[in-house]
């Protein structure tokens, strides 16, 4: 109840700066919609961002969904080959260091207009913290705790099922938590080097139409959804380690 | 918030696992060495020249100061680890597969699995071999009535008290039903009057499961207390420096054995080897 009432004050307080500096005089109206302009916004183009809102949450998604079976494969097998870890880590960081909009016109040029290379871009963006926080989280067990299922004698597989994917667990949630919030960034691009719907290409047009107060309608959808998903994989978290849950503030 | 109030006797009834006039299986280590490549300089020589024999049924006592090479030696034994020379042998078996299979270990930390109940845990090890999860769970179960861990079996790890936990973990090392149990200083993080309940709940728990037992600890008198034989181990490298015959019958009882004369003599011998 606390964290509600101090995050829903730090907003408050937020949108009120921002309707003080859209009110000075020496701030112009293009580069600043005031709240109620975008109220205004949100009120007059309803049924349009509504539309594409759709669009960029499927692909948000979806290339989530891709990024989470790639992430975990590759990091389950780079754990158990320390050949394709050894020789596979330097091209998952450099993956990372590739300047997404530079990337993000070529993967429209080879997957054309359509939905695969948002799914490409966000995917591609998403797949690194869970691939890391995974292969840290299955690296992370006990190393005593292995040798007794040596001692056991479990397998190198029933080992991974029974001891280090559930240890690895929260370590993935991490992952998908971040992923979250940056897998919106990558929809946004993948739609403006090319696309014919979705919010971030309607913000795109709205900054070239001078349709101010639909841009900042358009970052406040783009922002909740980023928010939710992000609540959305700490409740899956919440759900599925109960065993982990930490001392949460009532 | 640890559960307390436990009953610690326990009903002595027939071994789940099919009674065994001789239960349990003989060990043997020869002339065993065992380094380790130091970082600089010499290598650490954790045991030399060691030579130990546990015969069927027997609960062996293993008493040496820290870094004498406790562990090293459980490890051997438990087929984890090679001799650099000399030979270990378990029943007929010298190969690390083969003591492997004939031995189930204890470690010093319960290592209970903080996702799994008290139940998935004790599973654990037979589940480890291929038994499916529900029919794991439901060879644990009369375990946990034996030995008065009744109406823990869903609590997890985290909900159980120190004595508890090391409790499932014991029954996880029953479970499999191998004849020589591996105990690395078991109660050696309790405090001390549940150290002192748990030694007892052990030697009732060992007369109703008779095995061959290879139990290290730094604690005499509980090597004294547990064992028909006690080993003492001299510091590193790690030798037999001397061996007590305890020739009291088990399961003995905690309160006799504090005021036994028997036990004090041996005990003196004991701590005299050590120093």
């Amino acid at each position: 109840m606390r964290r509600v009432v101090l995050s829903g004050l730090l907003l408050a307080a937020f949108v009120a700066a921002w309707a003080w500096l859209a009110s000075l005089q020496s701030v112009d109206d293009l580069t600043l919609a005031s709240p109620g302009e975008v109220v205004q916004a949100f009120e007059d183009d309803w049924s349009l961002l509504w539309d594409n809102a759709w669009v960029t949450l499927t692909e948000v998604l979806l290339g989530l969904a891709i990024a989470v079976v790639a992430g975990v494969v590759f990091a389950v097998g780079m754990h158990l080959s320390r050949a394709l870890r050894d020789a596979a880590y330097p091209l998952l960081v450099g993956s990372q260091a590739i300047p997404i909009v530079v990337l993000a016109p070529i993967f429209v040029l080879a997957f054309d207009y359509g939905i695969g290379p948002k799914l490409a871009i966000v995917a591609l963006i998403c797949f690194f913290p869970i691939t890391v926080n995974v292969l840290d989280g299955l690296r992370a067990v006990d190393p005593e705790q292995l040798k007794l299922m040596r001692s056991f004698g479990a397998s190198r597989l029933r080992t991974l099922r029974a001891v280090e994917l559930p240890a690895a667990l929260p370590s993935f949630f991490s992952g998908l938590r971040v992923a979250a919030t940056v897998s919106v960034i990558g929809a946004v691009f993948g739609e403006w080097a090319g696309a014919d719907e979705g919010l971030g290409r309607l913000v795109l047009l709205g900054n070239n139409q001078l349709q101010t107060p639909r841009v900042y309608a358009g970052v406040v959808i783009l922002t909740l959804m980023a928010v939710a998903l992000f609540a959305l994989a700490s409740l899956a978290e919440r759900l599925a380690c109960p065993w982990n849950r930490k001392e949460t503030p009532v | 918030m640890p559960a307390k109030g436990v009953d610690f006797r326990m009903n002595v009834g027939a071994p789940v696992t099919g009674s065994r006039s001789e239960a349990g299986i003989g060990v043997t280590l020869s002339g065993v060495a065992r380094r380790y490549p130091a970082r600089r300089g010499a290598d650490v020589v954790a045991l030399e020249d060691l030579d130990l024999e546990l015969r069927a049924g027997e609960v062996l006592g293993v008493v040496g100061p820290s870094g004498c090479g406790k562990s090293t030696l459980l490890e051997l034994v438990a087929g984890l680890q090679e001799p650099d020379s000399g030979s270990v042998t378990v029943g007929e078996e010298s190969d690390p597969a083969g003591r492997r299979a004939a031995c189930t270990l204890m470690p010093q930390r319960d290592l209970l699995l903080p996702w799994r109940d008290a139940l998935g845990n004790a599973a654990l090890a037979i589940e480890a071999t291929g038994t499916p999860s529900r029919e794991a769970r439901a060879r644990a179960e009369p375990f946990f009535e034996r030995f008065g861990l009744s109406d823990f079996e869903h609590a997890r790890p985290a909900a159980l008290s120190g004595g508890m936990r090391q409790r499932v973990a014991f029954i996880r090392t029953l479970l499999p039903g191998r004849p020589l149990l591996l105990l690395d200083e078991p109660f050696a993080a309790l405090d001390a009057i549940t150290r002192a309940e748990m030694q007892q709940w052990l030697a009732n728990a060992l007369a109703a499961e008779p095995r061959t037992v290879l139990l290290v600890t730094h604690d005499v008198e509980e090597a004294l207390f547990l064992a028909d034989r006690v080993a003492v181990l001299s510091p590193r490298p790690g030798r037999v420096v001397a061996e007590l015959d305890v020739p009291l019958p088990r399961p003995r009882d905690r309160r006799a054995a504090v005021t036994d004369p028997e036990l004090a003599r041996l005990r003196a011998r004991a701590l005299e080897a050590l120093s």
